[in-house]
């Protein structure tokens, strides 16, 4: 069993037989041309072979018509496979806004992934099938990269940013999950599983969890590190009020604005003067160090879970653009800078 | 005698004796045999590292060495094959042999920088000797940042430092290459006259200059991050790690035609030569060289599309990258065309270049698979992209390089190898190869990724093939190191033209005296006018 020999991995996504058919046309442009030049370099060297060092010199000439369509019919074929290509790059980074949503933190060398419902894992990731699965992915030291074969789908896992990797899985089973950019020595054992569960069992697992959400974790941390002090739900803090803000859009005091999704929080957090809501002054610290990626994305999952649970919904994200942040609400002088 | 005749003629190689007159000299085919042994002893060291990967894989655990060595092999693999091999490989030596020659040039334009060059490859490969024998270095040949730069614990500034100064290296060379065809043409030796080869190399000295300042400067940045913390990488400093992958692969992409379109040039040379005909398309193949140099700069981010990169930059990277396949393609029909009503021999070069052909064919194709986005992001990191990029690098370049050496050894010693182990030779490397590399596009398809120690065991069967294939392909490489020295001693003396090719490098005895010519040639028809065939021997006094 352990050393059977398999030509393909399995199509355990909804994006694996798109990829796979993919690779058949690949293929099958790749096999006609190996075949064309071996074929053609094979019957020319017998057929011409020399049979008299002193046979004359054939005469020659240069087609131009054979130099136009040798280099005009493969690029058509190649302009195929970018369009097909692209195609399914654009599905493979698009995920749709009804995903269920699972963090994802690199280190040197394991993954740790938290659930919306607070159930936490390491080096291995339930998730139900049929349903798209959205990873927001970062790193706490060197890039890493969640790679799952039978699913077809990779990603760069990167410290100081979030990406993003989405996928529908389709057949209930046990998925390897590998790291697939080199991160140090123990890199080849930075693998897991991914198991992916009918809808009942998923539910049966996640019963068997912790009580208490990532949001609930994410605002036992807020207390701990005392944010209420400023950001005060009633707007009257020394920095904005949380209330309704992600997904919203942020005047800064600069003039820009700016979306409030996961990144613009982290990098509130961690350095707070890159960004300024207008009407504000550069007061907060930074929190990079006394807070882990992990705790960051639990303060994330607080603050979404503080808009009204109409946005929840995340139908329409714009429909909370009731801007808290209007400039100098809370009789704040305006920002000095 | 002819015998007689040869040996006390005075030759490149007996105008002078003793050590210095090799360290000093400024003979560009003097510092081509300095360059020859040089990266023969760099490509032995680099295979060796090979070999021990090979041998770790053979099993699904870690039972040679451990992950921190494993790591270090293949790195120093990488950094070895790819800067002090591939690239000096096929320009330092035939290059800088047989381009004055085949432009009827006495030598390179610049003779001391020539020999300077030399001595840089050597000052680099000393820090990147230096690095391994303290201890190694870990982070890959890529050099990936935040890893090289705040995690690694290994010798990450004696490689750099090791790359840095082989890099002017290789810019000088490019320089010499360049002024040397511009300015030092024979009478009648026209642009639309020279051999492709000529070309090739002017295309790829065009990238050295180009390219190489920019992986100068972006591991000197890493020197600054790593031994000063100034942050330009790693995020934790406020730095940017995707800024040092587009950083690098503006370089090392371009780099992958640095090492393979010299390759190109001597597939011309030797498919011309044993079918005795014009290379069809001549224009079309010169012209492919010049696009692919400037195409080549634009795809880097082919490397990029699972990093983060936005998507739109990936569709740009994506689309160009097609473009730099099209020349190439173009090359491998009209070689396939030149053959069409030729008088084709079956010499060992030839047989290289047949090779050359097949591996570089699929190298190229499997190439198109990688472009393509959505296919990208299954295989990329995995054993796929290795067994691409080594059917274009090994399969590619070594075939062709290996190929050009046997073309050329007549000329550069005066001695003939001997013929049947030398097609022996050529068959084992064309099957080890195979046997190495391509099950490797399998197991990256199923998902086995890069850079691993240990992998899971339904793996197992495809790597013992890949193992079975790398021993096979090792004796292949070693056999021509036994008989090319043998050969120097006891191999047939060759005449000056044993191929009756065309090309003025064949027009002067063999081995070539120190000046080339004794007259400068006067140039009056194109490369490869085969319209006539050159007499064997020229008997010389």
């Amino acid at each position: 069993m352990g050393t059977q020999l398999r030509l393909l991995p399995e199509q355990a996504s909804t994006i694996a037989p798109e990829v796979d058919h993919l690779a058949y046309y690949l293929l099958a442009v790749s096999i006609f041309f190996t075949v064309l030049i071996f074929g053609a370099v094979f019957y020319f060297a017998i057929r011409y072979r020399r049979r008299a060092d002193t046979e004359p010199p054939q005469p020659q000439h240069t087609g131009l018509a054979l130099e136009i369509a040798w280099s005009v019919i493969p690029f058509g074929l190649t302009m195929i496979m970018f369009g097909w290509g692209a195609e399914i790059f654009f599905k493979e980074r698009r995920p749709p806004d009804d995903a269920l949503q699972v963090y994802v933190v690199g280190k040197q060398w394991m993954w740790k992934l938290q659930h919306m419902e607070g159930q936490r894992e390491i080096n291995e990731l339930h998730i139900p099938i049929n349903r798209p699965i959205k990873l927001m992915m970062t790193s706490e030291d060197v890039i890493h990269d969640f790679f799952v074969p039978d699913f077809r789908v990779k990603q760069d896992v990167v410290p100081g940013r979030y990406t993003t990797e989405w996928f529908v899985a389709t057949k209930p089973g046990k998925y390897h999950l590998f790291c697939a950019q080199y991160c140090g020595t123990n890199h080849s054992a930075m693998t897991g599983w991914v198991y992916a569960m009918s809808p009942q069992d998923y539910q049966e697992w996640l019963a068997g969890g912790p009580t208490g959400s990532m949001a609930d974790a994410g605002a036992r941390l807020f207390d701990d590190l005392a944010c209420g002090n400023c950001h005060k739900p009633d707007g009257t803090g020394r920095c904005p009020n949380l209330t309704g803000l992600f997904g919203s859009t942020v005047m800064l005091a600069d003039g820009r604005t700016v979306k409030a999704d996961e990144a613009y929080i982290r990098e509130s957090i961690l350095n707070p003067p890159a960004k300024i809501v207008a009407g504000y002054q550069p007061l907060m610290p930074t929190f990079q160090g006394l807070v882990s990626e992990e705790g960051v994305v639990q303060l994330i999952e607080y603050i979404k879970s503080l808009n009204p649970p109409l946005g929840q919904a995340q139908g329409n994200p714009t429909q909370t653009t009731v801007p808290a942040r209007e400039p100098a609400a809370a009789g704040a002088p305006p920002a000095n800078r | 005698m002819e015998t007689a005749a040869v040996l006390e003629r005075e030759t490149y190689l007996n105008a002078s004796y003793g050590l210095k007159s090799w360290l000093l000299t400024k003979d560009h085919k003097r510092i081509a045999v300095l360059y020859f042994i040089t990266v023969s002893i760099f490509f032995a060291i680099g295979g060796a590292f090979a070999g021990l990967i090979r041998l770790e894989l053979l099993t699904p655990q870690a039972d040679l060495v451990s992950a921190e060595t494993y790591n270090k092999l293949f790195t120093m693999h990488g950094v070895i094959m790819v800067f002090f091999f591939l690239i000096p490989s096929i320009p330092a030596t035939l290059g800088n042999f047989f381009l004055p020659m085949m432009i009827g040039a006495r030598d390179l334009a610049f003779p001391r920088i020539n020999l300077l060059s030399w001595y840089l490859l050597i000052g680099g490969g000393a820090f990147a000797i230096f690095a391994m024998v303290s201890g190694g270095v870990d982070t890959g040949w890529t050099f990936y940042t935040p890893f090289s730069t705040s995690y690694s614990n290994s010798y990450v500034i004696a490689t750099a430092l090791g790359i840095f100064i082989a890099g002017f290296s290789s810019i000088l060379t490019g320089l010499n290459f360049v002024v040397t065809v511009h300015r030092m043409r024979a009478p009648g030796m026209t642009w639309f006259r020279m051999p492709l080869f000529v070309w090739a190399h002017y295309a790829t000295s065009l990238i050295q200059i180009l390219g190489t300042p920019v992986i100068a400067v972006t591991l000197l940045l890493v020197l600054c991050e790593r031994s000063f913390h100034i942050g330009i990488f790693d995020p934790a400093l406020g730095g940017d790690p995707i800024l040092f992958e587009h950083l690098f692969w503006f370089y090392s992409h371009p780099a992958v035609y640095i090492m393979v379109l010299p390759g190109m040039g001597v597939i011309n040379e030797i498919v011309s030569t044993y079918s005795r005909k014009p290379i069809y398309g001549y224009v079309f193949v010169a012209f492919s060289s010049m696009a692919i140099a400037v195409v080549g700069f634009l795809v880097w981010g082919h490397h990029l599309f699972v990093s983060g990169q936005s998507l739109y930059a990936g569709l740009v990277f994506s689309f160009l990258s097609y473009f730099v396949a099209i020349p190439s393609a173009v090359k491998v029909f009209n070689w396939t065309a030149t053959l069409y009503k030729g008088s084709i021999s079956f010499d060992t070069p030839m047989l290289y270049a047949f090779g050359f052909i097949g591996l570089f064919t699929i190298g190229g194709l499997t190439g198109l698979f990688v472009a393509s986005l959505g296919m990208d992001v299954h295989v990329h990191d995995t054993y796929f992209v290795i067994a691409h990029f080594h059917y274009v690098m090994v399969g590619g370049t070594i075939m062709a390089y290996l190929g050009g050496v046997h073309y050329w050894w007549p000329k550069m010693t005066g001695r003939m190898y001997p013929e049947d182990f030398a097609k022996l030779s050529a068959l084992l490397v064309f099957v080890g190869f195979n046997l190495t590399f391509f099950p490797q596009f399998i197991l990256g398809y199923l998902g086995m990724p890069r850079r691993y120690h240990v992998y899971p065991p339904e793996f197992q069967v495809l790597h013992v093939l890949s193992t079975a294939g790398a021993t096979v392909l090792a004796l292949g490489y070693i056999l021509p190191a036994i008989y090319f020295l043998w050969s120097l001693r006891y191999g047939k003396v060759a005449g000056s033209n044993p191929w009756r090719a065309t090309g003025l490098e064949w027009d002067t005895p063999s081995p070539p005296p120190t000046h080339n010519f004794d007259r400068i040639p006067v140039v009056t028809h194109g490369a490869y006018d085969y319209s006539h065939i050159p007499g064997e021997e020229i008997e010389v006094g």
